[in-house]
């Protein structure tokens, strides 16, 4: 089986200080990845990076596209990757209202990303948008109001609808569940595990959230100072972990 | 269908200036297919470590770990998750899951994620269910709110959801009552006659002699303790 992904030695220098060095690892279909760390150690510049929001300043990402096979992404053109970024990629922020588009209405964010991918019949358009809404429990009614006027929970479900509804195959999180309170936390990590589950996604995700991973990812990255200093099964580093940094974090973890 | 070769764990704490904690040393164990094997030996004799060594989330320093033709001790994580999915069962003594997922869906989640149909997952969930006696009233709601033996039995359905050729089972039984026993047992020994191949803690002695076929004592892989 040919890797979805295959990131190899990204390193991103933030003038004399380390973004992130030397980070690669496979990612195959249907597969989630984790990539945990506390703040400032890398994990969402190497989400940047591999997403190209970022310039990275070694290494190659390379991503098995559904027509030329694998490419890598860093020296493809840039019509090719914002093309990439519409249809096969999707990118889920930490704050909803960076993926959204606050002036326009929920169903029209949604219609958007389908009419960037060549969608023009309106009443087609409209209906997908109703049904995505429904996948993600936002009620019909809502279709036409802006996403200010949506909860931050419903906000956050409203950006993973309008990143999923062009069938992306490979989906960066960053904190997808951050920012949420406990309950709706809940609900969007069984929407987020279904959807991976049924539509056979695969994703990275970047949390700080040790329980997030338990539930969410299939392996793990423990990140620090730049550095990737973990890898593995999640269960197997979350019991078992071998680094100092990473055994020290386990253990930090309060038990509810 | 289960075969370990010589194989050590020891923990090192790097916090707690790298402390080294051998746990197991020379461990040497065969499941054949049908087989149960009951694992004893005093708490902390390390009956839960193999256990966890054998499902892959604890790392094996030296040895084999073979379960079916995967070497567990040595295979990567997504030749792991791939045996786990297919091949190799595990019910822990704690329900770990997604909060406010209803029941019926914690159950029929292990076969859906293989590819079996809507339909038969959930008959299947609702039957387990059903024999495992948890009242129909509760399938629509989150185990995480259940008593510690209805938890307990939930986990067990899970466990049982797919007909796995190889099974780890860390105490089932504690925590129940006299016919909810009979129950759990009457499914492992359905599963034995299955040809699964079974490695079980059982604290429960009357259990452990009806469904084990042989019992191991850990024991004898301790290393010996220098102070």
């Amino acid at each position: 089986m040919t890797p979805l992904l295959e990131v190899k030695r990204i390193s991103k220098m933030y003038g004399s200080r380390i973004g992130c060095s030397n980070v690669g690892f496979d990612l195959y279909p249907g597969e989630v990845l984790g990539i945990v760390g506390e703040s400032g150690s890398g994990k969402s510049t190497v989400l940047n990076c591999l997403a190209g929001h970022l310039e990275a300043d070694t290494g190659s990402v390379v991503f098995d596209t559904r027509v030329d096979g694998p490419k890598d992404t860093f020296t493809m053109s840039e019509p090719e990757r914002r093309m990439l970024g519409r249809t096969d990629w999707a990118f889920v922020h930490q704050h909803a209202r960076d993926g959204l588009r606050m002036g326009v209405s929920a169903g029209g964010n949604v219609g958007e990303r389908l009419m960037a991918v060549g969608a023009r019949h309106f009443g087609d358009i409209r209906q997908q948008a109703i049904d995505w809404l429904g996948r993600v429990e936002i009620p019909e009614n809502r279709i036409d109001d802006r996403p200010t006027t949506f909860s931050g929970g419903m906000q956050q479900r409203l950006q993973i609808a309008r990143n999923l509804v062009t069938g992306p195959r490979l989906v960066f999180m960053d904190e997808p569940t951050g920012g949420l309170d406990v309950s709706v936390q809940a609900r969007l990590l069984d929407l987020l595990r279904e959807l991976v589950r049924e539509l056979g996604l695969s994703a990275i995700i970047v949390t700080h959230d040790l329980a997030v991973v338990r539930l969410l990812a299939d392996r793990l990255m423990v990140m620090k100072d730049g550095h990737v200093v973990e890898t593995g099964l999640t269960d197997q580093v979350l019991d078992d972990p071998q680094h100092e940094y990473t055994q020290l974090l386990v253990s930090s973890v309060l038990q509810v | 269908m289960i075969d370990i070769q010589n194989v050590s764990k020891s923990f090192v704490l790097q916090n707690q200036g790298s402390a080294v904690i051998s746990v197991i040393e020379g461990g040497n164990l065969k499941v054949a297919a049908g087989e149960c094997v009951g694992l004893i030996g005093a708490s902390g004799s390390g009956k839960s470590t193999l256990m966890r060594m054998i499902y892959g989330n604890y790392l094996t320093q030296s040895g084999v770990i073979k379960v079916g033709d995967l070497d567990v001790a040595n295979a990567a994580p997504r030749e792991i998750i791939n045996l786990r999915r297919k091949v190799l069962g595990y019910v822990s003594q704690f329900l770990r899951v997604v909060p406010r997922v209803a029941t019926l869906d914690v159950v029929a989640e292990p076969m859906l994620q293989i590819g079996v149909s809507k339909n038969e997952a959930y008959d299947k969930a609702r039957s387990l269910l059903w024999r495992l006696s948890i009242p129909e009233t509760l399938w629509g709601l989150s185990p995480m709110t259940f008593s510690g033996g209805e938890q307990q039995r939930v986990n067990i359905a899970r466990g049982f959801a797919n007909d796995y050729p190889a099974m780890l089972l860390d105490e089932p039984t504690a925590s129940l009552d006299g016919e909810n026993k009979e129950n759990v047992l009457s499914l492992i020994e359905e599963a034995k006659a299955r040809g699964t191949a079974i490695v079980g803690i059982f604290h429960d002695e009357a259990a452990r002699d009806r469904v084990c076929d042989r019992q191991v004592d850990v024991t004898k892989f301790t290393p010996i303790k220098t102070a």
